[in-house]
């Protein structure tokens, strides 16, 4: 035991220090902490390693107030990726549904905002926009760490735009 | 393998030329569907190791199955454009247990009938359309099936006092890919675990027609996110064998290069989530840290975190300099270091390893009837590694030890883990002390008709394999990419009965099996 706290210890804080880009001002409903629900809707699995780079200690997601929680009924934002198989269709209407609203949708990756390298596929809707309302696209073949946690953080702030 | 043992069979119409780019590959017609059974039987008698079953639609109608031996890889092709229009071709399920849901997923597809194959059931399609989506050319509206009930998939039940089910998914509780997982369990103990994939079938085989070579690499590098490099080397390898080039000693070593940072990459991540799983969030940390650090590494000396689209047939698009190499090396010591230490640590954790041990145990007489091979194999006996056995070079000048073990628990499989970690690292030290002045990327030669190659390599998962099929031109007539899950996903269903529904996630992590290289 006393090793892996020597380890612990020696590790230090590796948090990165960031000017923050977006110091969320305390918005609607969201205030200043944000829960987000991610569906794979038939990624390749390269957005899926680069979220869970978010929670590694260089990234402390949570440190900016958001993070990644397990049902829809206690998430603000709605994280797509993948070209939206026909098969997760279904699934990924209805974990929208089950989203309380005021919510937002961010469609992450090439596939997720326009079907990317599976486009046209007979399998593949072509992206999220397609099939649900969608307030942020981030492309990218997959969007760096960096990238998504900026993304992630301006969805607090976002304006409704893209809905019916 | 002695000269006594070997399929007598196959002898007759092929020819194994030794390769510098890897291990020996064929492609063996077979002209009768009785041919390819006998042909299928004998490989499977040998000792050869199933490794997939696919198919490609018309014009050139054909069933491919692919078997590995020591002595190299062997791919029987059937036609199926008999003048009787036959569409049917023999199962070999009274043999091969594993080729079950490949066969379905012909008929699904393609719409070909594998005769004496049992389970009826869709599985890669989902019963989503009403005609097989590739049996039409490419572009054709593909009408799906009206009555959604008609997706109801009859999961084996299992009935008696107190037995319940659980369904999971498709949507699981984190950051991971669809599949739908059904339980039935009595109490907290799993009594029978039935998959259901294809949620995150896209199409592949249908997306590669008409595709030109370097659209199909891009196409390749994302079968699964975490294995891009291993599935490009293999579709490379493929093109290059179709089109009779061999890359230069250079490109050998980078692509292994980036293939062993590839698989360090996912075994550091999959050691600190295995810690996690069981409870240990100091595990997650700290190997989060280490992989980090090195997916930084690789944006700095290579442009991307992740090695996408790095490896091309003909070459591959990266470079090092002698700072760059001087850098590598000096993360290599660290990381080697590091990973040394972390491990005394798990070794010494009470907790952890009474998780770890005897914990979703695969046997090794299932794990070879399985035909499970890669880590989850390894962890089980199953005494097979591409780079160890008959790699070609770089890896018959610098073999990595071939990491066993036997218990085939979890505790074993975070053990091989960690051996190949230390493997990886001694290869990828000899092989950036030895790097050749490198040529990155040479033009392909033409290919006057039509021509076909295969590719095999040893991915962080296991064997992942590719086969392509050339029109003159370079325009891709069909291509298939084979991942090792789907050989390992059936092995999953056989460990978890038994163990606690608590106990699964550690199980299935300790797997790491890809859900889109399994439904393409």
């Amino acid at each position: 035991m006393w090793k892996l706290l020597v380890k612990i210890f020696r590790t230090g804080r590796l948090t990165e220090k960031r000017s923050r880009p977006v110091t969320p001002p305390p918005t609607p409903g969201f205030g200043r902490s944000l829960a987000i629900r991610h569906v794979d809707a038939g990624s390749c699995n390269g957005c899926e390693l680069e979220l869970l780079a978010l929670e590694n200690p260089y990234y402390a997601l949570s440190s900016d107030g958001a993070k990644f929680v397990a049902s829809p009924r206690h998430a603000d934002l709605l994280i797509v990726t993948g070209p939206v198989t026909k098969a997760m269709k279904e699934p990924l209407t209805k974990t929208l549904e089950g989203i309380p609203e005021p919510r937002r949708v961010l469609a992450l990756g090439d596939c997720a905002c326009d079907g990317g390298i599976f486009r046209d596929s007979y399998a593949v809707l072509n992206g999220a926009p397609q099939v649900i309302p969608v307030d942020h696209r981030l492309p990218g073949c997959p969007p760096t760490p960096d990238e998504i946690r900026r993304a992630i953080l301006q969805s607090f702030t976002l304006a409704r735009t893209g809905r019916e | 393998m002695d000269n006594d043992t070997f399929p007598k069979r196959v002898s007759p119409g092929f020819c194994l030329i030794p390769r510098e780019d890897g291990i020996p590959r064929a492609i063996i017609p077979q002209e009768t569907p009785g041919d390819y059974f006998e042909e299928a039987r004998i490989l499977a008698a040998s000792g050869g190791r199933f490794l997939g079953l696919w198919a490609a639609g018309a014009p050139e109608p054909r069933i491919c199955t692919a078997f590995l031996l020591r002595e190299g890889l062997f791919v029987l092709v059937l036609p199926l454009s008999s003048p009787e229009g036959r569409q049917t071709f023999p199962s070999l399920s009274s043999f091969l247990p594993a080729v079950d849901r490949f066969e379905r997923s012909v008929r699904d597809l393609f719409g070909f009938t594998p005769e004496g194959l049992e389970d009826t059931r869709p599985w890669i399609s989902q019963g989503l359309w009403s005609v097989p989506p590739l049996s039409s050319p490419p572009g054709t509206c593909i009408p799906e099936t009206p009555r959604a009930d008609l997706r109801e998939y009859p999961f084996v039940p299992v009935f008696g006092p107190g037995v319940h089910e659980i369904p999971v998914g498709p949507v699981h509780a984190g950051i991971i890919e669809p599949g739908h997982f059904r339980f039935q369990v009595v109490g907290e103990k799993v009594l029978r675990l039935e998959e259901r994939l294809g949620y995150t079938h896209k199409g592949v085989d249908g997306l590669f027609r008409s595709r030109d070579i370097s659209s199909g690499a891009r196409l390749a590098a994302r079968i699964s996110g975490d294995s891009t490099v291993a599935c490009s080397i293999a579709f490379a390898q493929a093109v290059e064998q179709a089109l009779d080039f061999t890359p230069a000693a250079g490109v050998r070593f980078l692509r292994a290069l980036l293939l062993e940072r590839e698989r360090i990459a996912n075994h550091l991540g999959d050691l600190g989530a295995l810690g996690n799983d069981a409870g240990l969030g100091f595990g997650l940390s700290q190997f989060g840290r280490l992989k980090e650090d090195l997916l930084r590494r690789n944006r700095t000396h290579f442009g991307v975190r992740y090695l996408f689209d790095l490896v091309a047939p003909g070459g591959v698009r990266a470079t090092l300099d002698d700072t760059a190499i001087r850098d590598l090396l000096d993360e290599n010591r660290i990381l080697s270091a590091e990973v040394a230490e972390l491990q005394k640590i798990y070794d010494d954790h009470g907790g952890l390893q009474d998780r770890f041990q005897n914990t979703g145990v695969l046997l090794p007489e299932v794990a070879r009837r399985l035909g499970a091979g890669g880590v989850v194999g390894r962890a089980s006996a199953q005494a097979w590694d591409l780079r160890a056995d008959h790699g070609g070079d770089p890896y018959r000048r610098f073999p990595p030890a071939l990491a066993l073990a036997h218990e085939g628990d979890v505790a074993a499989r975070v053990l091989i883990r960690f051996l190949e970690i230390q493997e990886s690292l001694v290869l990828a030290r000899a092989l950036l002390e030895h790097l050749p002045e490198n040529s990155i990327a040479e033009p392909l030669p033409d290919n006057p008709e039509t021509a076909e190659g295969l590719g095999i390599v040893e991915g962080f998962r296991g064997e992942v394999l590719a086969w392509v099929r050339l029109s003159p031109g370079g325009v891709i007539r069909a291509a298939h990419i084979q991942e090792p899950s789907a050989l390992l996903w059936p092995a999953l269903e056989v460990v978890v009965p038994g163990n606690l529904v608590a106990d699964f996630p550690l199980i299935n992590k300790s797997f790491n099996l890809s859900y889109s290289g399994h439904d393409l």
